[in-house]
């Protein structure tokens, strides 16, 4: 492990932030506080917190549904998260775009999409600017193994590999794309394998193993940042919870979940820690009860904001003023 | 003046724009050294290079993506998609994704300058899939501006304009007025986007098109004028967002309107141009508001066929005759 010990307690931090604050949003759904609905990404903490510290702040990173996990590795505050969520004014996007569309622009994450399929072909366009910028920044895009089997995967990749753009795709494979399960719906056993076809490379990672993802993101990004070609990473991960929260999973067996929670990416990363003499029990106890407090000020500042007034309605629809010459 | 034709002024105006701002880049099917499926671009790649003036692989969701991910960046992508019909297969990033960013985000990206050329419709006999006018979609999605140029004259003024905006805007060209001349001014100029324009004043009735139509309009009202008719005639421009003012001015003065467009009748623009007068104009209606629009129906390959279907001076002139006598 090559980071220091405060990066290392720092990351493990975010991981537990993220399973809080994802935990906290199920028990809003529980009690029917929570508008719509979410897609929570536990047991995919390994990924979010793997990606982001691999990465550059002036990187951009792009993510999906299941990702406010994504958001939180990467610094956005989870206080404006916990509003947007909530639909509350002090959001991230002022209450205009809740859960799915939560994205944090100065954080260089624009987030969440409503839609699978377009944050790929979209993070070439980010990753064309930053080639253009020439500072070896790299836009990273993450999707799931549902999101590989539309046409944009394809489209993107290829574009990508031909204008030899700074683009890394993350496949986050969890096995399931909603109830079906990627057996089912993918011809081969790798989608990282399907690299071949656009002559980039591809690599399969232990998406539940931070260290693993940490280490595999920064070589990746490395050959990136030399101008070498995007590359496309399969992160494979499981879900804890069901497609959206509330989804009994019944296309799932209880031996499968059972099987699959053993794999507890936070765990596994405490006792890591713990092997290498990095830390102590009671400063990864320390570490939980400080993000519980900070939850609960989250939560609170969340309750006591206020909803968009309604003229915000008809705001943010358009840039009034032209580009002047 | 000098007279250049559509296409020309088209060109003259990318050209200009990126001359002053090396942010505009051009990109698409053909657009490089082939100079674009109808020409426009023709002369830009040897300009501008093969950094600014890039071709694509046919991938219109890629060509899409690639150009919201680098206005997020602050560049100014021209995209070119070669015919309106092929919008269709990235119909999500005009409709689902470049106009709802803004609002999505609650503001946190405040310019998002992207300008989408397209080409629109028939009397190129290639049927059913190259031939449509498909306007009226776009016209029902929030937070993009939609523009039809008729003359070269305002084809170069309205390009200016979109690319001066910070906001996504689709540029549709008709494909039949490319080779059409005109007087265009040498110097730079802008038409804003919401202007529409009184293209022949009259006395009798008004009568509403845009593009295409604008042409056979005119003829119309040329022959009408034989007869005693005086026909106002109004060019539409921009059909989102729409000038209200400018049609109500027109109508309140004339009593009649009809409104002409070379899409199906069904759901269209031509349909909220009437809504709008029957908003602003009810009472100074002296006869209903007659259409003139395509058939609903599949635009038919052979020729004498689409003749039919499609609109024609005829049409328009026995739609005048209706309601004035």
């Amino acid at each position: 492990m090559q980071l220091s010990k405060r990066k290392l307690l720092e990351m493990y931090k975010k991981m537990v932030t993220i399973r809080e604050f994802e935990q906290s949003l199920s028990e809003a759904v529980a009690g029917g506080t929570l508008p719509g609905f979410v897609h929570l990404g536990i047991g995919q903490e390994a990924v979010h917190v793997g990606v982001a510290y691999a990465l550059r702040p002036t990187d951009w990173v792009s993510s999906t549904h299941r990702d406010h996990g994504m958001l939180i590795a990467r610094g956005a505050d989870i206080k404006r998260m916990r509003a947007e969520i909530f639909g509350k004014v002090t959001g991230y996007c002022k209450g205009k775009g809740g859960s799915m569309h939560l994205a944090v622009y100065d954080k260089g994450a624009p987030g969440c999409n409503g839609i699978l399929g377009p944050s790929q072909t979209i993070n070439n366009g980010i990753a064309l600017a930053l080639k253009k910028r020439g500072q070896g920044d790299i836009a990273v895009v993450l999707f799931g193994d549902g999101a590989a089997h539309r046409g944009e995967f394809h489209e993107a990749l290829n574009l990508a590999s031909c204008w030899k753009l700074p683009a890394l795709a993350i496949c986050v494979n969890n096995q399931y794309a909603i109830s079906v399960c990627v057996d089912d719906a993918c011809a081969i056993e790798d989608i990282a394998a399907r690299s071949t076809g656009y002559g980039i490379p591809g690599l399969v990672v232990d998406g539940n193993d931070v260290m693993a993802v940490y280490e595999a993101i920064t070589e990746t990004a490395k050959s990136i940042r030399e101008g070498k070609g995007p590359a496309l990473l399969e992160l494979k991960t499981r879900r804890f919870k069901g497609h959206f929260e509330g989804d009994p999973q019944s296309y799932k067996t209880p031996e499968e979940v059972a099987e699959e929670m053993q794999n507890d990416p936070i765990p596994t990363f405490a006792k890591q820690l713990l092997e290498r003499e990095i830390t102590t029990e009671k400063v990864l106890k320390t570490i939980v009860d400080d993000v519980k407090k900070e939850l609960q000020a989250a939560i609170e500042f969340a309750e006591q904001s206020d909803y968009p007034p309604l003229e915000e309605i008809y705001t943010d629809l358009f840039y009034e003023e032209r580009r002047a010459v | 003046m000098r007279e250049i034709t559509y296409a020309e002024a088209i060109r003259e105006a990318l050209r200009h724009e990126m001359t002053l701002d090396d942010n505009v880049f051009v990109f698409g099917e053909d657009v490089g050294a082939f100079g674009g499926c109808f020409g426009v671009t023709a002369g830009l790649y040897d300009k501008f290079g093969p950094e600014r003036v890039m071709d694509t692989p046919i991938s219109e969701a890629a060509i899409m993506g690639a150009a919201l991910g680098a206005a997020l960046m602050g560049l100014r992508p021209v995209p070119e998609i070669m015919f309106v019909d092929f919008t269709t297969v990235c119909f999500d990033y005009l409709t689902n994704q470049a106009p709802k960013v803004r609002y999505m985000c609650g503001g946190q990206v405040a310019k998002l300058p992207l300008v989408v050329r397209t080409t629109t419709g028939g009397w190129i006999r290639a049927a059913g899939q190259h031939s449509q006018s498909l306007e009226g979609w776009f016209t029902q999605v929030p937070g993009l501006k939609v523009v039809m140029p008729a003359t070269p004259h305002d084809a170069k003024g309205l390009l200016t304009a979109s690319l001066r905006d910070n906001n996504p805007v689709l540029y549709i060209e008709h494909k039949v007025l490319y080779q059409m001349p005109g007087p265009v001014p040498t110097e730079e100029y802008l038409i804003p986007l919401g202007q529409a324009e009184v293209k022949k004043e009259g006395a009798d009735v008004t009568l509403i098109s845009y593009s295409l139509m604008l042409n056979k309009t005119l003829k119309a009202a040329e022959q009408l004028a034989g007869e005693g008719i005086n026909a106002e005639v109004v060019d539409l421009r921009t059909l989102s967002p729409l000038d209200h003012d400018t049609l109500a001015r027109s109508v309140q003065k004339t009593h009649k309107a009809v409104v002409i467009q070379e899409a199906v009748e069904m759901g269209g623009v031509a349909a909220q141009v009437v809504k709008s007068l029957v908003d602003s104009s009810f009472d100074y209606l002296d006869a209903p508001i007659k259409t003139v629009a395509a058939g609903n129906t599949v635009i038919p390959f052979s020729p004498p066929l689409e003749d039919a279907m499609l609109p024609s001076v005829e049409k328009i002139i026995a739609a005048v005759k209706a309601i004035v006598s």
